[in-house]
């Protein structure tokens, strides 16, 4: 043991004072692994037209990615966090904590969440009160809370199929599930009138911490097998759904679009998603995607503001590039964005 | 002597014939048919197992191994390549992929009408067919070789991942119906592109020797940078592992002397072979990459890390190989006046190499596997670059073999199910190459006493 670590050590202070003060060439990123295959597109198209070599693009999660992003200042550090929700301020006091002063916020545009099922089987015109009646623990029944007791789609919502309940969620810790939720599941509750039961039994000080632990009553989902969360990637969703036809499943728009020959989209409030209607705001379930820029790092790390220039540029981001090719929905204030890029404005403190 | 008066109880006891069982040969018998059925079954589950795998994997992975390509003439034309006609490559670089993507769709456009292929198809749908990597492509080979421009050349690029899977049965007309990538119409011009032998397909090289591509194009990537890496790796880990671990081996077994120390280490070489792998990636990313500041997603680190690994199993392995020299050698050499070090060098370790070496490949080959350390300093990733030549390509970004299979598992597009498959036979080929290469050193040098 002693003799393992001295030698681990004395290999590592080797290997260290071998290769002193390390330049680094590429761009490091990391992050979202929703942003991941935007950001893989971007990287690729980036090495082919620059002099530059590509950035090298790690998933991971969002939140992680922010987190390694303030990890300090320097070549050992990454450069650009992906992120699929909007930094917290816990990561800001981190990254001040570490001296990273000064980050780059970037918007580069909107990815839908659509509720798909199996292609071959019925259709599905959902309302977010459908989905919460059908996942929710509790809901509202003849006026009062009572567990979920509904088996059925139909047994609620007599246009819905009569068909088993088998929604397979996002798990919590994807990005994707706040928005679920948000978008979902509270106005679901809020619909079906569960919300204002759940404020009348709520515990709390004020109003505001009632309605708080309300919301959190309503974001608990049944644990009774119909409502499955999926912690793997949309890959494991679209698995699960394959061998069980009576699921719904949710993906991302991008997704969706790569395989639409396998799944059937539900609309949702009536509207179809697509690029269209996430960016005019018609389709309900949409969230905007970012990337976060170390600003210590432009300038040091070569190619970085160049990259940041390219990603936002409308050969990229723009309603006819390559990323909304792939599903993304292009932001319609991309400008501001370039111009806020171009003009290196670091993100000022969260509103 | 008072049990004599109980013996005439046992004496009438029958002697049965052999051929005639008894009810207690029967069943015991029985039991042992049982147990061997048992045996039998066992490894009947097994194979199974492992031929539904293999099955599962040849089934969905073989494809990966060949690749569409579409061959036409491009005309490469100076005004929209190098409007300023000097062939300077700063000038040049300036037309981007967009603009040669625009090159290539109109040169094949242009092809379909001198070959007479109807289609009502746009521009933009015929182009579509054409790998979004071909652009690329012949950007970096006008740029690499200016003299290009002006003349026409035979151009073969990947078709796009949609055609490739037509040609390959994943794609169908039926499911182009629902497809929004590809339509009906562009698979029965694909149709006549095969008849018209512009659409062929043949052995995919580039699978082993391209790097990772992005999710729109799964036709051109590989496992170029994967295979780099690993190798990196593998020939990093031996270089690290094998001097420290014979050298840690033999001190505990020929000169430690036996204390508590030497026990405690014991237990604990024992036990660290048993940590999971997970942990070294934890150790690795705090001592190289925040401690000792060397670069993250690097072969080096990755190398470091796996060597952690690998120590343990490659000196149990060694100790054990040592120990199995029996002492009389020993006995002989240091009788003869030989040192302790001659008696070791010249005759213990010798004896013991093909037991170190078995050792040592297949420590090597879990490392070879090995993916969860690399996760946290970075490998999994996508990596475009090939990682430079040796000794400085070893701080380069790099990814693994079974980190590919990872990430390609996990995109959108269907078509990265196959390359992760074909990932993976990759991967058995090595590691059944290791194994054999293990199994046959022993036989060839292994002497038993």
């Amino acid at each position: 043991m002693k003799s393992f670590h001295v030698t681990a050590s004395v290999l590592a202070f080797a290997a260290a004072s071998a290769l002193p003060a390390m330049a680094r060439d590429q761009i490091q990123i990391t992050g979202s692994s929703t942003v991941l295959p935007y950001a893989t597109i971007v990287a690729e198209a980036f090495g082919e037209n620059f002099d530059f070599p590509s950035p090298v693009v790690e998933g991971g999660g969002s939140g992680a990615g922010r987190k390694k992003l303030c990890e300090g200042v320097g070549t050992t550090t990454v450069d650009i966090a992906n992120s699929s929700s909007r930094i917290a301020q816990s990561d800001i006091d981190l990254c001040a904590a570490n001296g990273v002063a000064e980050i780059m916020e970037v918007r580069f545009g909107y990815d839908g969440i659509v509720f798909a099922s199996d292609v071959n089987g019925p259709e599905f015109a959902l309302n977010p009160a459908d989905l919460f009646n059908a996942v929710a623990e509790t809901v509202a029944k003849d006026g009062a809370l009572a567990a979920n007791p509904h088996r059925q789609w139909a047994e609620f919502n007599a246009d819905l199929p009569a068909q088993d309940i088998l929604v397979l969620s996002p798990g919590t810790k994807h990005g994707t599930r706040e928005v679920y939720d948000q978008k979902v599941i509270i106005e679901g509750c809020k619909a079906t009138g569960a919300f204002d039961l759940h404020l009348a039994a709520a515990e709390g000080a004020d109003e505001k911490e009632k309605a708080g632990n309300a919301e959190k009553a309503c974001m608990k989902l049944r644990t009774d097998g119909r409502n499955v969360d999926i912690d793997g990637d949309y890959t494991e969703t679209l698995a699960r759904l394959d061998t069980n036809k009576n699921a719904i499943g949710v993906f991302g728009l991008s997704f969706y679009q790569n395989n639409t020959d396998k799944l059937r989209v539900a609309t949702m409030g009536g509207v179809v998603p697509s690029a269209e209607t996430v960016a005019s705001g018609e389709y309900p379930v949409s969230r905007p995607l970012y990337f976060y820029v170390k600003k210590a790092h432009l300038g040091v790390i070569p190619g970085l503001k160049e990259y940041v220039e390219f990603f936002v540029s409308d050969d990229m981001a723009g309603p006819d590039g390559p990323l909304a090719e792939y599903g993304l929905v292009s932001d319609p204030e991309l400008a501001a964005t370039q111009a806020a890029v171009a003009a290196e404005t670091p993100m000022g403190p969260l509103n | 002597m008072t049990d004599l008066s109980a013996a005439p109880a046992c004496l009438p006891r029958p002697r049965p014939s052999l051929l005639d069982p008894s009810d207690r040969m029967r069943r015991r018998n029985a039991a042992e048919t049982r147990f061997r059925l048992y045996g039998l079954a066992a490894i009947a589950i097994a194979l199974t197992m492992l031929a539904i795998m293999l099955f599962t994997i040849l089934r969905d992975g073989v494809s990966a191994f060949t690749q569409a390509s579409l061959s036409f003439p491009v005309e490469l034309s100076a005004e929209v390549l190098d409007p300023e006609g000097n062939r300077d490559r700063a000038e040049m670089a300036k037309v981007t992929t967009i603009g040669y993507g625009r090159v290539l769709a109109a040169a094949f456009t242009a092809e379909l009408g001198r070959r007479g292929i109807a289609t009502d198809l746009s521009e933009k749908d015929i182009g579509a067919l054409i790998s979004r990597d071909a652009p690329g492509t012949l950007r970096a080979q006008v740029l690499a070789n200016p003299a290009l421009v002006g003349t026409t050349i035979d151009a073969k690029v990947f078709a796009a991942g949609r055609i490739d899977g037509f040609l390959k049965g994943r794609v169908t007309l039926d499911s182009a119906e629902r497809d929004s990538n590809i339509s009906p119409a562009q698979l029965r011009l694909a149709q006549q592109l095969v008849e018209a032998g512009i659409l062929t397909s043949a052995f995919n090289w580039d699978f082993l020797t391209n790097p990772d591509a992005s999710d729109q194009r799964p036709e051109a990537s590989g496992l170029g940078v994967a295979l780099i890496g690993s190798a990196y790796m593998m020939v990093l880990v031996l270089l690290m592992c094998v001097p420290v671990g014979i050298a840690a081996s033999i001190y505990l077994e020929e000169f430690a002397p036996r204390n508590r120390w030497t026990d405690a280490i014991e237990v604990n070489i024992s036990n660290l072979a048993a940590v999971p792998s997970i942990v070294y990636g934890i150790l690795g990313l705090a001592i190289f990459i925040n401690f000792a500041g060397l670069p993250q997603s690097s072969s080096l680190v990755g190398a470091l890390v796996l060597s952690l690994m690998t120590l343990p199993t490659i000196i149990i392995a060694t100790r054990a190989a040592i120990r199995a020299v029996p002492p009389s050698i020993r006995d002989a050499a240091l009788g003869v006046g030989a040192s302790k070090t001659q008696t070791v060098f010249h005759h213990v370790l010798p004896l013991a190499a093909p037991g170190i070496l078995t050792g040592t490949i297949l420590g090597l080959a879990t490392a070879l596997g090995e993916t969860a350390p690399l996760l946290l300093i970075g490998m999994v990733a996508f990596v475009d670059n090939y990682p430079a030549a040796p000794p400085d390509g070893i701080l380069s970004p790099a990814t693994a073999l079974p980190v590919q299979v990872y990430s390609w598992a996990s995109r959108s597009d269907p078509a990265f199910i196959e390359r992760s498959n074909g990932a993976i036979i990759v991967l058995l080929v090595f590691l059944v190459a290791m194994n054999v290469t293990a199994i046959l050193l022993r036989r060839r040098f292994e002497r038993r006493w």
